[in-house]
């Protein structure tokens, strides 16, 4: 293990809607430049642990440790500021907005870095062809593209990606995980929440498995086999 | 050529019905509020320019320079302070709340300026007409209805060249996932109040000059604001214009008719309007 | 062996509670003294009985409307004043026998809800309350224009028309009096009846999730209807008697907002929206303040407006609400708790 402090650190984070608890105590630690996988069925609490590190739900200060401050209780507005930027499930993009002014909104908060619109239109060449389209006619795969770049053009330390190949077909799925790399090569840190275990596990350097809001399996790809993945999963 | 005149009226008078109404579809939608105390705020506008008048010797139009940063910077507290405080998944707390300061302020006007009628002159330009191709046309009507115009471009400017505008827009979509963008709510919806009040500002000091006030016109006023905003359609703020000018020329040809027919056609043309396009006539397609 | 399969329990709904039936009991007893004051009080007094009976009807149906129905009206007064107008209509042109006349301008106005109706049903919301406003202004303009009826100015009731309510004034105002009282428990009544009864269970579920409860098979749209025109009818009633008393009408009067509505509202959020005894509370809080205060003027209205912005941000259950959350009272057995039989 490295002597650098984590980038982040979740420790006994729990977290729910109203009277329903979805997370019971989790904790999990992330290296700066790491791509983390989470996996679990549906239900497991996988988005909901993204909606709490992105301040979508508040928790104890104490919770959320990244870069060294407690940001456990901060709104999202805040979480975005210190350069943590969710991509949500389901692409979220706003239909009043067209593609190239969904991606300005992305850096609305101005944070420097290296990430601008030409460099998002080289990463994904077919959104300069629709760039004057509402957001929200474009098709799936197009869609996510927009929400990721979206993403990026907060130039964030680290990127949370919810469930990015939801509803597209394969060859989209590997067209847009094609992307991953460049996004890499800047360093920036991402967390991958995916059903897909396959493809989850062929690009990450770790991996959680989430089971009812527990983490029931941690690990490299390589490690673990199919079995005890499958068990932690499905937990029988 | 009477008609031609009263339906000229009609529409320049529209411009002012826009002024209100702008205010009201600014605030239903970036906030999803509807400020019952919209037409309280019009006339507390009038008093405001009324005080400035009075006391610093401006002339109501010079007047514009003190009360709309005024109004821009109590829209911004009230937000801030007050109202988002109502904002939610509830309908009731921002009605409510509102007409609460409805009633407030016009009794808070009626203890301090008495219920007199109060009027504000413009002087010669409020009487001096411009003639063309047989029709006359009054001066201060046709700033009134080219400020609403001004006002209305500056606003779409705003809206879709801008980076605050974008935040704007993409709060009135999906105030969640702005936040996700870094967009600050409470923040953006004080920007959002204060420019309602700025152009409700504007439309005060008008008011004040085209015709005489007191602390109980306000309701009058939303509810022309209100019924411009259905006409003309939500989400479309040159729908607005559009509606405002539909009642204002209902109004002028109602007046024609009988002049105590004048408001009660407004209405009857939006109840039937609202029969029969209860979207309004430019809806926005996307909502 | 759980209560789901254990066959020797039974279950049953229970109603009512300890403090319900104190409630209802002491309530018992001020109507018993209520009803024997005209024998004992002075006249100021059962006047001021007389305006709290019709606030509380008034409060009641807008009550009924807003915090059960989730529909909110800022128009309620359109029907106060077609309910005192049609009272004078009907006793001065058609010879109706007054008290009788209050009772059938009720039955007017709710007919000429339903048509009001369909026109605002169109609107949501803060829209749907605006609308209101806007079709109560044009009865407003429309009946002013009238002059039939008094135009803008208005009319008085005719001295014979007065005379058929009773022959001394003593008479008339013991008549109005219990009149009053009768409304004022019907009001209370109907919302009771009408909340204990499966289309109460309805329209909680509409108040909950209009979407939700209309997938259930609940007809929405009716049930609303069925709400609004009883909720107009009654409001009616109350308007006709309103008038009635004052012997006098004119549009301004009629249909004035903060008479009718402002108050009213206010009388709601301050007693608790959403609860029958709200309503009861709210009234009496807002005569005592009157009475406090009304020598200062337009003031009190600022300071009802103040206490009912504060009560909505800071208790939006109101005052009757914090009562029932803290200790658990009621008055009217409205809760339905299931308890087991052994």
């Amino acid at each position: 293990m490295s002597n650098q402090k984590s980038l982040l650190s979740i420790e006994k984070l729990c977290a729910g809607y109203g009277d329903f608890q979805a997370l019971f105590d989790i904790s999990l630690t992330l290296e700066q430049g790491e791509t983390v996988a989470i996996i679990g069925s549906n239900g497991a609490g996988k988005s909901t642990f993204l909606r709490s590190l992105a301040g979508l739900i508040k928790n104890q200060p104490g919770a959320v440790t990244f870069k060294g401050q407690a940001i456990g209780d901060l709104a999202a507005n805040q979480v975005l500021e210190r350069g943590i930027a969710l991509v949500p499930e389901g692409r979220k993009l706003f239909p009043s907005l067209s593609v190239e002014e969904n991606l300005l909104i992305g850096a609305y908060s101005k944070r420097p870095g290296p990430w601008t619109l030409a460099r998002i239109y080289q990463l994904f060449p077919v959104l300069e062809k629709l760039r004057k389209r509402p957001g929200t006619a474009l098709s799936g795969g197009q869609q996510q593209m927009v929400a990721i770049g979206r993403g990026l053009m907060a130039n964030p330390h680290l990127l949370l990606c919810d469930e990015i190949s939801l509803g597209l077909a394969p060859t989209t799925i590997k067209d847009i995980y094609a992307a991953l790399p460049s996004i890499k090569a800047d360093g920036t840190t991402v967390i991958l929440v995916e059903q897909d275990i396959n493809q989850a596990l062929s690009v990450c350097d770790r991996f959680y498995c989430f089971q009812e809001g527990r983490v029931s399996l941690t690990g490299r790809p390589g490690d673990a086999d199919k079995a005890q993945i499958k068990a932690a999963y499905f937990g029988i | 050529m009477e008609w031609l005149n009263t339906l000229l009226q009609g529409m320049l008078l529209g411009g002012l019905y826009a002024m209100f109404a702008v205010g009201l579809s600014l605030m239903f939608g970036i906030m999803r509020l509807v400020n019952i105390a919209h037409g309280d705020f019009i006339v507390l506008a009038s008093y405001l320019a009324l005080m400035v008048v009075n006391h610093l010797g401006f002339s109501p139009l010079a007047s514009l320079l003190v009360v709309v940063p005024l109004m821009f910077c109590f829209g911004y507290l009230l937000q801030r302070l007050l109202l988002n405080r109502t904002l939610g998944t509830d309908i009731l707390p921002p009605l409510l709340v509102t007409f609460g300061l409805s009633i407030i302020v016009q009794n808070l006007l009626l203890e301090f300026f008495s219920a007199d009628s109060q009027k504000l002159s413009q002087g010669d330009l409020e009487v001096a007409s411009v003639g063309f191709g047989g029709l006359n046309v009054g001066v201060m009507p046709l700033i009134v209805f080219a400020s609403a115009l001004l006002i209305i471009a500056g606003l779409q400017l705003l809206f879709y060249k801008t980076s605050v505008g974008r935040a704007f827009r993409a709060t009135s979509d999906d105030q969640r996932t702005a936040r996700l963008m870094g967009v600050n709510n409470a923040h953006i919806f004080g920007w959002a109040m204060a420019l309602a009040m700025a152009v409700v500002s504007i439309a005060g000091v008008f008011l004040a000059i085209r015709t005489s006030f007191d602390p109980t016109v306000g309701p009058a006023r939303l509810l022309y604001g209100f019924e411009a905003v259905i006409i003309g359609g939500l989400g479309s703020l040159w729908g607005t214009l559009a509606g405002g000018v539909i009642l204002g020329v209902a109004q002028a040809l109602g007046a024609k008719i009988d002049p105590g027919w004048q408001i009660l056609a407004g209405h009857l043309v939006f109840l039937l309007i609202l029969v029969v396009r209860p979207r309004g006539l430019f809806p926005r397609s996307v909502d | 062996m759980n209560a789901l399969n254990n066959p020797a329990l039974a279950w049953r709904v229970q109603r009512t509670t300890t403090s319900s039936t104190i409630g209802l009991s002491l309530l018992g007893l001020s109507l018993l003294v209520l009803f024997s004051a005209p024998f004992w009080a002075d006249r100021a007094s059962l006047r001021l009985v007389v305006e709290f009976a019709y606030y509380l009807a008034l409060a009641q149906m807008w009550n009924l409307l807003a915090g059960y129905a989730g529909m909110v009206s800022v128009g309620q007064q359109a029907f106060v004043g077609l309910g005192g107008y049609l009272l004078f209509m009907l006793a001065s042109q058609f010879g109706v026998p007054p008290l009788f006349a209050v009772l059938l301008s009720g039955v007017l106005v709710a007919l000429l809800a339903i048509p009001t109706a369909l026109i605002v049903f169109r609107l949501r919301g803060a829209y749907f309350a605006i609308g209101t406003w806007v079709v109560a202004e044009v009865f407003r303009l429309g009946l002013a224009q009238m002059s039939s009826l008094g135009g803008g100015s208005g009319q008085s009731l005719p001295a014979a028309i007065v005379r058929q309510i009773g022959n001394d004034r003593d008479g008339r105002e013991t008549l109005i009096y219990f009149t009053a009282l009768a409304i004022a428990i019907a009001a209370v009544a109907v919302v009771f009846f009408l909340l204990s009864s499966r289309q109460g269970l309805a329209l909680a579920s509409i108040r909950d999730s209009e979407p939700a409860s209309g997938s259930l098979g609940v007809d929405t749209f009716r049930t609303k209807l069925m709400v609004y025109v009883l909720a107009a009818g009654c409001t009616g009633v109350v308007g006709a008697l309103i008038f009635l008393q004052k012997l006098r009408i004119s549009p301004d009067a009629a249909f004035n907002l903060q008479d009718w509505t402002a108050v009213v509202i206010f009388i709601v959020i301050i007693g608790g929206i959403g609860t029958l005894e709200g309503p009861l509370i709210g009234t009496l809080i807002y005569f005592a303040l009157r009475g406090c205060l009304a020598q200062y003027g337009a003031v009190y209205m600022i300071i009802l407006g103040v206490v009912a912005v504060v009560m909505m941000l800071k208790a939006p259950q109101g005052v009757w609400g914090l009562i029932n959350e803290r200790l658990g009272w009621q008055v009217f057995p409205m809760q339905r708790k299931l308890s087991a039989r052994d």
